[in-house]
């Protein structure tokens, strides 16, 4: 085997199969513990466990935390109106799935 | 570089009142923005929009940009004056912004490139922060969602030059797509952001899998679809038929009196990981050999005869 030794990256899936803590979402998004309390209070990310301390969120939960917190820095919508514009945008993504020719 | 006409960007005259670029900065901002607008090009626009407007809403960068007058045109190739910068002012260093990915035509008028982020440094040692995070798409073949693969991609990724000013370049990086990804699904790159100042951790990447179209299957999550074109005889009476999967060729079973547009499964043959599986559905579709010689117009005729069918019950008639 002469297979040419390259490194490839093997990055990490933001799925609903794995889990982070509390800190981890606070920390790969830069944001605090308030604006996630904020944003598990609105619905927009719901944790696992039965208390803070236990506290996990699927992998998918970081994407959701960073979309709203650059709505909220860009165009200035406070968190309700971020959970909406998720919201319609998981809607957008599911009818555009089935438009014919997709 | 390039003239960047800060009011076509805007869609505004050059007498406009700031509550008029206020105004149409906020419109154009939430049609562009790269979360909502999934266009190729709207982070682009957005990133010019953002630009514009970091230049028109400040009265002193207003007034030094309309020096410039008003017969540049958008794209233009321009040189500041030898003067810039002599006239009174002085921008380098001025108010934080989020300025990072600004135009080279942005960073020779008004200020260097600075990154965003928290500040970790101690007071006294100077400040350090993190590099932003980036974002791109990767389109992929279904086969390689399949099955895992080794990708070299180029990407537009930044550099800093000597004065640590950042620049795009193409750069190429190797990846592991893991097997089982799914359309929409992200993948983190862990510090292959921008880079961080003054010893901040660079940001992270995110690249957003999106798949090429294929001429056989449509993936809907992880269920891999395909149309699967059958006789009537072997819809009605059965058959065992070669379907072609993700994973090569498979033997699939037709039940008898099978009818158009029924469903069957393949368990696993979708887009599965080490913890969900995923299935490949068929879909029959009952094709109808043509009826051109007399013999094969009896054998219809002859159904017509022997089967009491009627496919229009349903509509009472």
């Amino acid at each position: 085997m002469n297979e040419i030794t390259s490194t490839y990256i093997q990055g990490i899936v933001l799925d609903e199969e794995d889990y982070c803590s509390f800190s981890d979402l606070c920390r790969v998004c830069g944001t605090s513990a308030e604006q996630i309390e904020e944003m598990i209070a609105e619905g927009i990310i719901s944790p696992e466990g039965p208390n803070q301390a236990e506290w996990r969120f699927t992998l998918v939960s970081i994407h959701r935390v960073q979309t709203v917190a650059r709505l909220h820095r860009d165009l200035r919508i406070n968190m309700p109106g971020c959970a909406l514009v998720l919201e319609l945008l998981d809607e957008l993504t599911t009818l555009r799935a089935l438009k014919p020719g997709n | 570089m390039e003239y960047k006409d800060y009011y076509q960007i805007l869609g505004i005259e050059r007498d406009a009142t700031a509550d008029a670029i206020k105004q149409a900065y906020r419109k154009l901002a939430r049609k562009y923005h790269p979360d909502v607008n999934k266009d190729k090009d709207a982070e682009a626009r957005f990133k010019d929009i953002g630009e514009a407007y970091e230049v028109l809403k400040d009265p002193e960068k207003r007034s030094a940009y309309d020096r410039f007058g008003a017969n540049w045109q958008n794209g233009e190739q321009f040189r500041p004056p030898p003067d810039w910068n002599a006239g009174g002012y002085e921008f380098r260093g001025s108010a934080p912004g989020d300025t990072q990915g600004f135009s080279d035509f942005f960073e020779a008028l008004f200020g260097q490139t600075r990154g965003r982020g928290s500040y970790a440094g101690q007071s006294g040692q100077g400040f350090s922060m993190q590099g932003e995070d980036q974002q791109a798409a990767i389109t992929i073949s279904l086969e390689d969602a399949y099955h895992g693969a080794k990708q070299t991609l180029t990407l537009n990724r930044p550099e800093p030059d000597e004065q640590g000013r950042i620049f795009m370049r193409p750069q190429q990086l190797n990846l592991a797509i893991p097997k089982g990804i799914i359309a929409g699904q992200r993948i983190r790159l862990e510090g292959q952001g921008l880079p961080g100042h003054g010893g901040g951790a660079p940001g992270d990447l995110y690249l957003e899998i999106h798949f090429a179209p294929h001429h056989l299957f449509k993936a809907e999550k992880r269920t891999i679809h395909l149309q699967l074109p059958v006789t009537p005889w072997e819809a009605a009476l059965g058959a065992s038929i070669t379907v072609p999967t993700l994973d090569g060729k498979v033997q699939l079973k037709i039940p008898p009196n099978s009818q158009n547009g029924r469903k069957l499964r393949l368990k696993g043959k979708g887009l599965s990981t080490q913890k969900t599986t995923g299935d490949q559905i068929v879909t029959l579709q009952v094709v109808l050999p043509e009826a051109q010689t007399e013999e094969q117009q009896a054998i219809y005729r002859s159904m017509a005869e022997k089967l009491a069918f009627n496919p229009r019950t349903d509509l009472g008639v």
